[in-house]
């Protein structure tokens, strides 16, 4: 592989992991509430989150484009009062990445809740454990497998997201171009030997993390 | 123990529960069928679920009183729960699992303490294994021990026998007998089967369908019938 290739799968692989570290606390958040609260709003929210899995990836592309550019709600505000950009940056291969995978982190985490046993945290609060201590020494830990397994999934996602980047971010050598990204452009140009060895590596990445979150099932299955 | 239930209402599925009672003796039971609403009582004491209205006392402290608004947490009421299934942590070891609930005394108190009850429940020898390959009434035993080290002012017994053979039955019996005469702690004894109640408890409350039918001693109510089986007086 040349240095411009290596960048460029170190780069996807940075922003996917970055991305996904990024969604699972407010991932793992609102799963819970999803799968243990009942309150107002809870199926308007679950739909908004569920949207990016159903919607066109450029449709919401182009939604983020409008409110992260610069004139746009959200990219207007943190501009100001950061100065930064998001919009064709690296920041925006992030948030379009993260945007498209959390509806599976979400998903995935959600369904883990739903599968601990109430009882066992309620037994907890009759041994003195307060909320804290009960969801980081019981409900998390029997719902780890489940959050990894949805974490894979979304790193997965982001390791492959494609149309919605090249609208928020670009394909912006050496700054916003990532694997996917990289292949169209080479496709395009007609350097099908060029784009296969990068699908090489990305049909290789994305085996070494399903490999991995099976042996993880496995490991969690004999202990 | 003075266990005041008053004016408790909640409605369940299929009827109302409610009850005006108070246990005064060391082990109490409630007796009735499957799905007379028994579990609810005892969730409704640990404050696992709210009551549309209730008065619930222990030893003159209220935990709960809807007409003032009082309703003390789980965490904070003492309250020991064994539930049918025993319900262990299923990550983590039995070791673990007895030091979940258990207060941070000075060392040697709490050494005692821990050693004292794994001993009289003979369950020395699991400490280290995972709960999931302990038989059911090894299980039974290390969910005892566990409420019992969170040093409970009253310990919950939720139909602990129910999942086991008779066999074992018999054999869990004279723990659970240990556990009233060396610790002393008050217990509640929830269950359908009247030689269990004969066997353990001072006073027992029968209920069916969410209502109270009688109080009293197990040897009022009881009378035996098929020996060594007991059964309800004049039914339910």
């Amino acid at each position: 592989m040349s240095a411009q290739e290596v960048q460029i799968v170190w780069f996807t692989a940075r922003v996917a992991a970055l991305s996904t570290v990024l969604i699972l606390p407010l991932g793992i958040a609102l799963a819970w509430l999803l799968a243990r609260r009942d309150w107002r709003g809870k199926s308007v929210v679950e739909t908004v989150v569920a949207l990016p899995l159903v919607l066109p990836p450029v449709a919401t592309g182009l939604l983020l484009l409008k409110l992260l550019g610069r004139r746009g709600p959200l990219g207007g505000f943190i501009y100001q009062h950061f100065g930064l950009d998001i919009v064709f940056t690296w920041r925006g291969v992030v948030v379009a990445a993260a945007v498209m995978s959390f509806p599976l982190l979400v998903r995935a985490a959600r369904i883990a809740f739903q599968e601990v046993n109430p009882r066992l945290e309620q037994i907890a609060s009759t041994l003195g454990a307060g909320f804290t201590r009960v969801f980081f020494t019981v409900t998390l830990p029997l719902a780890a497998r489940g959050i990894v397994a949805g974490a894979l999934l979304a790193f997965s996602r982001a390791l492959g997201e494609f149309g919605a980047t090249i609208l928020v971010a670009g394909n912006i050598p050496g700054k916003t171009q990532t694997i996917s990204l990289s292949i169209y452009t080479l496709v395009q140009l007609g350097h099908d030997v060029d784009a296969l060895r990068l699908l090489s590596v990305s049909v290789g990445l994305a085996f070494l993390v399903v490999w991995g979150s099976e042996l993880f099932y496995r490991r969690r299955d004999r202990a | 123990m003075k266990l005041r239930l008053h004016n408790v209402r909640l409605p369940l599925a299929h009827f109302v529960l409610e009850l005006d009672a108070e246990f005064t003796g060391q082990v109490a039971a409630i007796f009735g069928p499957s799905g007379a609403g028994k579990t609810s009582i005892l969730d409704l004491i640990a404050g696992l679920r709210r009551a549309q209205s209730a008065q619930i006392e222990l030893d003159g402290r209220a935990l709960t009183d809807t007409g003032h608004d009082v309703f003390v947490p789980t965490r904070q009421r003492g309250v020991g729960y064994v539930p049918q299934e025993g319900a262990l942590f299923p990550h983590l070891s039995v070791l673990h699992n007895l030091q979940y609930g258990a207060p941070r005394h000075p060392v040697g108190e709490s050494k005692s303490q821990f050693g004292h009850v794994v001993e009289m429940l003979e369950i020395g020898e699991l400490v280290n294994r995972r709960p999931q390959s302990l038989s059911g009434g090894e299980k039974q035993r290390v969910a005892l021990a566990r409420a019992l080290l969170s040093s409970p002012r009253l310990l919950l017994l939720d139909e602990p026998l129910a999942a086991l053979d008779q066999p074992l039955k018999l054999k869990i019996m004279p723990y659970l007998q240990r556990v009233r005469d060396e610790f002393r702690v008050p217990m509640i004894y929830v269950t359908h089967n009247a030689n269990e109640v004969m066997a353990l408890c001072d006073e027992v409350l029968v209920i069916d369908q969410g209502k109270q039918i009688r109080q009293g001693a197990p040897g009022d109510l009881f009378t035996a019938s098929d020996e060594p089986q007991f059964v309800l007086k004049n039914g339910l």
